[in-house]
């Protein structure tokens, strides 16, 4: 992994600068702090908007389980965008401008070229979705009640696992095609499909959306990591295993392509 | 004793085929051994092959035959650790616009191993030697295309490198930068192996030592600069008639086509050039079939052959000579 340090510290640097670690901070941020607001006073919302259709209909008053769901449903839907977003061009762009050529004639392997670039989106996933996570655990426990933070925490590394495997099959596509439109077709395309799969009984849990159930009930305190046992362990594990076989086929197709 | 620095390379049976069996072929079982400490053009006409042997040469591409060595160490894209003390320029530079330049040359520094210390050192004194010391902490987005080459060369020069692979490092930059940068680049002779790709012949004879030809992918010769002169460039005659002899000119053209001493004959419209391979047989009998032709000239001189004709002469397309 010659030079992995040096080309973290490049891709990181250049999240700050080229105000992407910024702007996908901000609709974190946003998406964490207008979900609980959303989920307490939606009802309210929709009796102003519907007027008299709605009466005599009466909408139970929201909870702190409605800011979970809210907030989840958010960040999974904005997160998986923008993790396509970032991760499309992540080689491709490299290869077409050409910086990839001007980098590994130096001395530095492939493998650190593409770690340095996995590690630092996974990194900005990962300050972004923390971020989000605590600013609606706040808005949370202000608007509703206090939730336990060890599952706000599961909510955080569950998501991010989601969101992270979204940008290991859209950097493959980057990787394989060397096109960042056909990288983030294919990202998108996962994200419909993996989303419509996870429908299906007996195979939601072998996806990333299958991270998404475990996540809510425990951000909600209804249960514990132990208490959920497999119906935890089988989504991580599967998630662990989509995002390392993409990694692997990018890496692999990458060591074989001329620059 | 005299103890030359820099690497040796050797070049053998390098063949690159895009495409397939039915492809392209870039480049045709090159040989070549380029010396230690020497500044070697390598020169060619655009699609000859000069870039795709630079890319084998810093393993950027994989042969489809053949095998590069610097200093006994055979390149390979999977073994990285043979790229220190090479640099490298790339035809057409593009580096990361929201980096500064000094940032850049550091990263590559820090890339050959050094220091972060050593690294802004040398970062410092490389830019200064290129000429964009005032302008190191500038974003390289606002740069212009010079200054990127400029830069271009001082992130391949930051490691004090054994080997300088250079494509085209003079293409984008104006009188006074491609003076500069040769001058830059022929100082390094005896201080590292410099390989030099271009179509600009006067740049190569400005700053190389030895000099390889390529032409659809093979090596058409290789040579020291004067061994090269010597073998190749043929004396050459430079007439220029008085205006309005077109037919006296058209008589002379067909006397000189029939002469065994004459090996081209070129009218450009106001001159006419005459390449000869006896040069005895020309001063005596040249000027004697103008007069035969009644031509009336302006001017007569023997041109001094530069490298422009023993390259197209070489690549098979004419020539005209180059100034005395």
């Amino acid at each position: 992994m010659t030079g992995f340090g040096i080309l973290l510290r490049k891709e990181l640097l250049e999240s700050w600068r080229t105000y992407r670690l910024l702007v996908v901070l901000g609709l974190f941020l946003f998406t964490g702090l207008s979900s609980p607001v959303l989920a307490r006073f939606t009802p309210e919302i929709i009796q102003l908007a519907a007027g008299e259709q709605f009466a005599g209909i009466e909408i139970p008053p929201p909870v702190a389980a409605d800011a979970v769901d809210q907030m989840l449903g958010n960040l999974t839907q904005f997160g998986a965008l923008a993790a396509i977003l970032l991760a499309m061009g992540l080689v491709a762009s490299e290869k077409d401008r050409g910086t990839a050529a001007f980098l590994l004639a130096k001395p530095v392997t492939r493998s650190s070229f593409l770690a340095a670039k996995l590690v630092a989106i996974g990194s900005v996933l990962a300050v972004c979705t923390a971020m989000a996570v605590v600013v609606g655990w706040v808005y949370t426990a202000l608007l509703f009640e206090t939730l336990p933070v060890t599952g706000w925490a599961w909510l955080a590394v569950l998501t991010w696992m989601s969101l992270f495997a979204y940008a290991a099959i859209t950097f493959l596509g980057s990787t394989l095609t060397g096109s960042a439109a056909a990288a983030a077709g294919l990202g998108f395309v996962a994200l419909i499909v993996l989303s419509i799969a996870a429908a299906i009984p007996g195979v939601g849990q072998f996806l990333p959306p299958g991270l998404l159930g475990p996540a809510d009930a425990l951000a909600s305190g209804t249960t514990t990591a132990g208490e959920l046992g497999a119906d935890l362990l089988i989504p991580v594990v599967s998630t662990i295993v989509l995002v390392a076989a993409c990694i692997g086929l990018a890496a692999r197709s990458f060591g074989r392509q001329e620059l | 004793m005299t103890v030359v620095a820099g690497a040796t390379v050797r070049i053998r049976d390098l063949t690159k085929q895009f495409g397939g069996a039915s492809g392209v072929l870039a480049l045709d079982g090159l040989d070549l051994d380029v010396p230690a400490g020497s500044v070697f053009g390598l020169l060619g006409p655009n699609g000859a092959g000069k870039t795709t042997t630079i890319r084998l040469l810093v393993g950027l591409a994989r042969p489809t035959r053949g095998t590069v060595e610097i200093d006994e160490g055979r390149i390979d894209p999977a073994r990285p650790d043979r790229r220190h003390g090479i640099g490298v320029l790339d035809q057409e530079p593009r580096y990361y616009g929201w980096m500064r330049g000094r940032e850049l040359v550091e990263m590559v520094a820090r890339l050959h191993g050094r220091s972060p210390r050593e690294a802004r050192l040398r970062a410092g004194e490389v830019l200064e030697r290129v000429g964009l010391g005032d302008a190191a902490e500038r974003r390289i987005s606002g740069y212009s295309g010079g200054m990127r080459q400029r830069l271009g060369i001082a992130q391949a020069l930051v490691d004090r490198p054994r080997l300088l692979v250079l494509d085209e490092p003079v293409s984008s930059l104006d009188p006074e930068g491609r003076r500069d940068v040769l001058t830059l680049i022929g100082e390094l002779h005896g201080e590292a192996t410099v390989i030099f790709s271009t179509h600009v012949l006067s740049d190569i004879e400005r700053i190389c030592d030895r000099v390889g030809i390529l032409d659809r992918g093979r090596l058409v010769t290789e040579a020291p600069l004067p061994e090269l002169l010597a073998r190749y460039a043929l004396p050459l005659y430079r007439l220029e008639p008085e205006p309005g002899q077109d037919a006296a000119l058209a008589r002379l053209a067909t006397a000189l086509g029939g002469v065994p001493w004459a090996d081209r004959v070129e009218v450009d419209g106001i001159a006419m050039t005459v390449g000869v391979t006896d040069e005895t047989s020309a001063s005596r009998d040249l000027l004697r079939a103008v007069v035969a032709a009644d031509l009336r000239l302006a001017s007569f001189e023997r041109v001094r052959p530069g490298l422009e004709d023993v390259f197209l002469r070489l690549v098979g397309r004419g020539g005209t000579g180059s100034g005395a």
